[in-house]
């Protein structure tokens, strides 16, 4: 008990609270499978925001104009989508909900940070600087993520949508020729795939308990759909990017995307609501109206206190 | 219509589901809210069942026991309890409740009722007869003579 232990188990330890930061906080210390050690970590599997800004502060990585612009993208997708999910804290239907839905928006709000911090490398700017002081035409989010969070079924319903684009995405980025987006994206796609198990259960029982919760994620899906191509529109930037290796087209995205939700669909008895597209433009700075707002709320602290820390 | 474009209910949801749903919805929305805003911490079995517009409908959560492994080779120990519609909710509110810093590799969720427990009261007749019996333990006994490996 006293010799074994020393050398492995004690710095087996110290190896892992590197990777994952405050480990031992957990009580009782004790080693775990779920852990990372650096001996079998796959690539970006326990990165952080933190492991970016370190890399680029000693110049080890710095995107170029379309890769960052296209990182731009991915976080504040999340970062909106974050923003979203934080005002169903204290407010969900249980409690037990309530943590559901702060932990996606957590998980979004990291892979932001990552994604922002990467992008913000190309200006000289930092995560903060991207998320807290551009203005709304600045910002690079489908419309998706912002629209409003309606009732739980309105949320569920969006949640739906993101989190398959969000899987599909992610598990073709992680073979990117850019590193640190195929990084990003190896530690984003086991969280999205949570996210798309917690909503698929979500929509199988709101679809098949009391009538009230069927006409509610029935309503909540014709809100929320018209906003799915624009998901998956190509444009110059996705094109040079695609060729590159970079990311995918999004349209080839699709096919994968209607079978996946095809088939809760189906297995909820739900149509795919047959409603008009909405013209996007999130990608170029076009938002709706909610997006003034959503950023007045996240934006006001550090625009009113510039630099202040806790 | 709430101000500032985030409401709760967004002004396109909410008047198109009101025009939608029967009347009872908005009773019901009304009840839950109530029962929303009273919820002690943790306390959903307090949730009023029989609220009206909502008695029908409104089956509160059932409880369920949690138990986490920590690692490979250790066993499941008792962490707590949630609220859960069915068995297979209950493992993801598990997940996000009790495994949140890397404590678990594997839970196991039962149904609270399924557990059957010791009476807090019969305690003297349960637990207090090993007491004075060292010769259940061990160290009690003396190493005899020559044995080796001891």
């Amino acid at each position: 008990m006293t010799t074994k232990d020393t050398d492995f188990a004690i710095e087996g330890h110290g190896d892992i609270s590197v990777g994952v930061h405050g480990a031992g906080a957990s009580g009782d210390g004790s080693a775990s499978a779920t852990r990372i050690t650096p001996g079998n970590a796959l690539p970006g599997n326990a990165l952080r925001p933190e492991d970016i800004a370190l890399e680029i502060s000693r110049g080890q990585v710095k995107p170029d104009e379309d890769v960052a612009e296209f990182a731009l993208r991915l976080g504040d997708d999340g970062l909106i989508l974050a923003q979203r999910l934080g005002h169903w804290i204290s407010r969900a239907p249980e409690l037990e909900e309530d943590i559901a839905l702060g932990n996606i928006a957590l998980d979004q709000l990291g892979h932001a940070r990552s994604f922002l911090t990467y992008a913000g490398a190309a200006w000289g700017k930092s995560e903060d600087d991207l998320a807290y002081f551009r203005r709304e035409h600045e910002f690079r989010s489908a419309h998706l993520f912002e629209q409003p969070n309606g009732d739980f079924a309105v949320t569920i319903a969006r949640q739906f949508i993101v989190s398959f684009y969000q899987y599909g995405l992610y598990s073709r980025l992680m073979e990117s020729t850019d590193a640190t987006i195929a990084a990003i994206s190896a530690k984003a796609v086991k969280e999205v795939d949570y996210h798309r198990d917690h909503s698929a259960q979500w929509v199988l029982r709101l679809a098949g308990g009391t009538d009230e919760s069927r006409a509610r994620i029935i309503q909540g899906f014709k809100l929320v759909w018209p906003y799915v191509d624009e998901l998956f529109e190509d444009d110059e930037l996705t094109t040079r990017l695609s060729e590159a290796g970079v990311t995918v087209q999004p349209s080839s995205l699709r096919a994968e995307f209607d079978r996946l939700t095809g088939q809760i669909m189906t297995e909820a008895e739900l149509d795919i609501p047959a409603v008009p597209q909405a013209p996007g433009g999130g990608r170029r700075g076009k938002h709706s109206e909610f997006m003034g707002y959503i950023l007045a709320e996240m934006q006001v602290l550090a625009r009113e206190h510039p630099g202040a820390s806790w | 219509m709430a101000p500032h474009g985030n409401p709760e209910e967004p002004a396109s949801a909410a008047g198109e589901i009101k025009r939608e749903a029967p009347k009872v919805a908005a009773t019901n929305a009304e009840s839950t809210t109530t029962a929303h805003a009273a919820r002690p911490a943790g306390t959903h079995a307090a949730r009023p069942a029989g609220t009206p517009g909502g008695a029908k409908e409104e089956h509160p959560w059932s409880l369920w026991e949690v138990f986490v492994r920590s690692s490979r080779g250790l066993s499941h120990v008792h962490a707590g309890s949630l609220h859960a519609p069915d068995a297979a909710m209950a493992l993801r509110n598990a997940r996000d409740l009790y495994t949140r810093r890397n404590e678990g590799v594997s839970i196991w969720v039962v149904p609270a009722e399924a557990i059957s427990s010791s009476d807090p009261d019969a305690k003297g007749a349960f637990f207090e007869s090993p007491q004075g019996k060292d010769y259940r333990h061990a160290t009690y006994y003396t190493k005899s003579e020559g044995v080796k490996h001891l």
